[in-house]
């Protein structure tokens, strides 16, 4: 009989486990994605959207398409899991029975946790929420603009950097620059959590007059008011407030007492295993391991959780292991960018940035489709990089 | 050892790159109600120095700062 492994969440990780695990064990398995939606979002497409450089539409398709035709799609929401009983509980009613299962159910966004949010602020973190700022961006005139951070950890770290030296392009060529103040809120003493980055970013961000202020994780806003408020008791008024909300594990995880206290998987950092569970993995967002929540991350561990959940089918000795490693470019702004590429042991050494770095992303974003979820993933050129070799 | 005042809350951050257990440390103060306590073990030199700035930014206090062959503990009392 065919070992019958689940894979909960059709994002990044999921579907690449999923057709990773299927190409490799054939007819020794039978592999399950359970989604929610039944729609795959290439997320890192919001900071374009909300900025009018891409499309809606082109940042979404159909999971079943991007799936091997012997992995089967399950559109349900997972509501429990049973580990002892090896089986996942759907919304639907019914479940689903599993010798192995892989948790890839990513992060949930939580703006009610810090009051005002909701209503206070702009994001770019859902597809929903670019869509509006791009319209709010529209009617902008100039004013008080903060970009900032209201929970740790949260998705793709360098994004509300490369956020605000954009839109400073943006306001530019729209001739509204010197109109808008422009504040980014870091949530740390510098301007980006990696520091060779901010050592990068810091000077430029100098150069174009946006003004960084440290130490500042928002706790809470008085939409009518346009205050913000930080975790560190200051106060800064402002006409628009763009936001990283907070993220959590998903409420499956919670429910099946399965997360920390914000809903992490604990997970092991070499095996992905989730802790005390053997035949259960972890990846991508929904783990609380130390490392960038970014579909980067997820793409680096699903070959480790593959080769380990094949060996356990085939009975041999499983070696793969997971070093941590990351790779995420960073947009600074004018048509350049440049790549943060980091695991565990060794930090980025990031290249100065340039225009190749910024073609070779945006390069990136049309072939994911094609590539990433598929298992099809060309190594990138080093060239211009400097000593962050491995 | 450190057993002084009561640790409502423990976080071993222990091998996290910086600024992992600030981050760590940020997130939990969050959640904590004045007056109580959380600990953070940590590795990495950076610490050092953005814990305690941190900490010093946000108005709470530095209850300990203990150095153990194991890593540093850090105790922080939130105090607003």
């Amino acid at each position: 009989m065919p070992a019958r492994i689940v894979v909960l969440g059709g994002g990044v990780g999921g579907t690449l486990v999923a057709n990773l695990l299927s190409a490799r064990l054939g007819r020794d398995a039978r592999v399950t994605v359970v989604d929610p939606t039944g729609m795959h979002v290439y997320q890192p497409g919001f900071l374009y959207l909300a900025l009018g450089q891409a499309n809606g539409r082109r940042l979404v398709r159909d999971e079943r398409t991007l799936l091997r035709r012997d992995v089967d799609l399950v559109v349900e929401e997972a509501i429990r899991i049973h580990p002892d009983a090896g089986t996942v509980q759907l919304r639907r009613g019914g479940s689903l029975a599993w010798d192995h299962l892989v948790i890839a159910t990513g992060a949930r966004l939580a703006p009610e946790r810090v009051p005002g949010l909701a209503s206070g602020a702009h994001d770019f973190y859902s597809l929903e929420g670019a869509q509006r700022l791009r319209e709010e961006l529209r009617r902008f005139r100039g004013g008080r603009i903060h970009v900032g951070v209201a929970g740790i950890p949260y998705k793709c770290p360098p994004a509300p950097v490369e956020f605000v030296l954009m839109l400073d392009d943006l306001l530019r060529r729209r001739g509204i620059r010197e109109r808008t103040e422009l504040t980014l809120l870091s949530p740390l003493d510098r301007a980006f959590t990696i520091e060779s980055a901010s050592r990068l970013v810091e000077p430029i961000m100098e150069r174009r007059g946006i003004r960084l202020m440290t130490f500042f994780n928002i706790e809470s806003v008085d939409p009518s008011a346009g205050v913000v408020t930080s975790l560190e008791g200051e106060k800064v008024e402002t006409d628009l407030l763009i936001a990283v909300p907070p993220h959590r594990g998903q409420r499956v995880i919670e429910e099946s007492g399965l997360g920390d206290a914000s809903g992490w998987v604990p997970t092991d950092r070499a095996t992905l295993e989730v802790e005390g569970h053997e035949r259960m993995y972890a990846i991508g967002d929904a783990t609380n391991l130390p490392i960038s929540k970014s579909g980067s991350t997820a793409h680096f561990e699903a070959p480790v959780v593959v080769s380990r959940i094949a060996s356990q089918i085939r009975g041999s000795a499983a070696r793969a292991n997971y070093g941590g490693r990351v790779m995420c470019f960073l947009e600074t702004g004018g048509r350049r960018a440049t790549v943060l590429r980091f695991d565990y042991h060794r930090p980025p050494v990031p290249p100065r940035p340039s225009f190749a770095w910024h073609a070779a992303k945006r390069i990136f974003n049309r072939l994911y489709w094609e590539t990433v979820p598929r298992g099809r993933v060309p190594e990138l050129p080093r060239g211009g990089e400097e000593g962050a070799e491995r | 050892m450190g057993a002084t005042v009561e640790v409502h809350r423990s976080i071993d951050a222990r091998g996290m790159p910086c600024p992992g257990p600030l981050m760590s440390l940020i997130g939990a103060v969050r959640e904590a109600e004045v007056g109580q306590v959380i600990e953070v073990w940590s590795t990495d030199p950076g610490s050092a120095t953005d814990i305690p700035a941190w900490v010093r930014k946000a108005g709470h206090d530095l209850v300990e700062v203990e150095e153990t062959p194991e890593g540093t503990r850090f105790v922080v009392r939130k105090a607003r």
